[in-house]
């Protein structure tokens, strides 16, 4: 199984996308703390940032990969080599290259600005994220030989977990204002790990004040050591569900 | 030895392979043919756990397929279209396979030296011709010399000297004691090639003979010309 994470690493060395979106990632980190005096403003700004683009980028370029790598894995097959360790392979190489660069590529520059608590939450959710979207792509590509269809479902996932979601819960908020819903929201929240990536990090800066009485709810919930594993443990799952999911979806696959 | 008991596939409402058994020992070489789309490919994939039946049972050397994989080492496989990694080239797809299949045996490299496959080591597989992918499939499928051959429609897209030299090595590993199992539609290649026939028809298996017998019972001494006579026989 080394060796074919191995070649899977090279390979995707050598397409340099993931070369370039590291370089993209310094460029915006340094460009916002560069901008901003206030190191807590330019983490603000960056979360945001991060929050929209690596889920994109992980899930895109995974289903992508995935698809263009049906010839490896086919050649792979007809050698004795185990199902699952072609599949888990494969999820090592995307999620370790992706997860690799975001920490080089948000690390550093936050290593140089603002080595603070918040920047290690930061760091540790955009990981997560990264190999949380890793896995949905395998998850959407296993269902389908047709190209276009997989990409297109990832698409709508990033849609999903990116606006949609954050729509439906506004929504759920204006019609039911009038109970008691703030302790429901803290489970609302564990549904979607870019939210509870971005409660976790904001929750860290001390601006949960200007989330009114939801975020003193968050706060007492996802503030205690308590909170904060359970959040790691939720996470944990959203990475390792879809894709045992894949897993045995791509164990029953005829190829 | 390959043992295939009972095995039906469905793909969506089509049925490719409908009941099929049959046990093929060591030293045998069986031609599998039968009309575009009987279900060879299949049966073939089921073999080598590519497709997975949606019944029955297929045993490889006494090691059941379903869930195994061990078994692949002793299967050199040489598939009717090869499929590559596009931006590899052909050294570092030998190279790779070599690697990951960490065999310490011996190699055996009289393909890649037939047909000079080393001259052309650096050329990417996505820039190359149906013509050298087959040799590049069939390098790979006798390189760790296993035991068991599945050839489907090797000599398609080679030209007459190469698939000269293919049947050459066939015959060659033949005479070593392995079983083979060859489809083509080209039967007159296989004439003296092959030990027995298995005839597939719409997924049905209709017979699993030997050469000999089939020869008598049609009276043909050509397989071309005893296989017309059987579709003939099954039209009417």
């Amino acid at each position: 199984m080394k060796k074919i994470i191995k070649y899977i690493l090279l390979d995707i060395v050598r397409n340099k996308i993931v070369l370039a979106y590291t370089g993209i990632l310094l460029a915006i980190s340094f460009t916002v703390f560069g901008l901003e005096d206030n190191t807590q403003k330019g983490m603000l700004t960056l979360l945001n940032l991060v929050l929209f683009i690596v889920p994109l980028v992980c899930v895109i370029f995974s289903t992508i990969y995935i698809y263009n790598s049906s010839e490896f894995v086919e050649l792979l097959l007809s050698q004795p080599i185990k199902r699952k360790s072609i599949w888990l392979s494969l999820y090592t190489g995307l999620a370790g290259a992706l997860a690799l660069s975001f920490l080089a590529g948000v690390g550093i520059p936050l290593l140089l600005y603002d080595r603070s608590a918040t920047g290690i939450t930061l760091l540790i959710m955009g990981m997560f994220l990264s190999i949380i979207f890793v896995a949905i792509a395998m998850l959407a590509s296993v269902g389908t030989r047709d190209k276009a269809r997989g990409i297109g479902l990832s698409i709508m996932l990033w849609l999903y977990f990116a606006l949609v979601f954050d729509g439906i819960v506004l929504f759920l908020l204006f019609q039911f204002a009038d109970y008691p819903i703030e302790k429901a929201m803290v489970g609302v929240s564990a549904l979607n790990p870019v939210d509870l990536a971005r409660i976790m990090v904001l929750l860290k800066m001390d601006v949960s004040a200007l989330m009114g009485y939801t975020g003193a709810i968050f706060k007492d919930f996802f503030g205690t050591q308590q909170g904060i594993l359970v959040s790691m443990v939720v996470m944990a799952i959203w990475a390792t569900a879809p894709l045992l999911l894949s897993l045995r979806k791509f164990n029953r696959k005829d190829l | 030895m390959i043992e295939v008991t009972h095995i039906n596939k469905t793909f969506g409402k089509l049925q490719v392979l409908r009941d099929v058994s049959f046990r093929s020992e060591g030293g045998t070489c069986m031609a599998l043919i039968g009309p575009n789309g009987c279900g060879k490919t299949t049966l073939i994939k089921s073999i080598l756990g590519m497709v997975l039946p949606d019944s029955g049972t297929i045993a490889v050397n006494n090691e059941p397929v379903a869930n195994g994989w061990t078994y692949r080492s002793q299967i050199g496989y040489m598939p009717q279209i090869g499929r590559y990694p596009e931006n590899m080239t052909i050294g570092q797809v030998m190279e790779m396979i070599s690697d990951i299949r960490q065999s310490n045996q011996k190699t055996d490299e009289d393909i890649i030296n037939a047909f000079s496959l080393r001259q052309l080591y650096n050329k990417r597989m996505g820039t190359l011709s149906g013509g050298t992918m087959q040799k590049v499939s069939a390098a790979i499928a006798f390189l760790f010399d296993p035991g068991i051959m599945i050839l489907d429609e090797p000599t398609a897209g080679l030209d007459p000297v190469a698939s000269e030299i293919l049947k050459e090595k066939i015959l060659h590993e033949k005479a070593k004691g392995k079983l083979i199992m060859i489809t083509s539609h080209i039967l007159s290649e296989l004439d003296d090639l092959i030990s027995h026939v298995m005839y597939m028809q719409d997924g049905n298996l209709v017979f699993n003979k030997d050469i000999e017998t089939l020869r008598k019972e049609t009276g043909e001494d050509k397989l071309s010309k005893a296989i017309a006579h059987f579709m003939k026989k099954t039209d009417r």
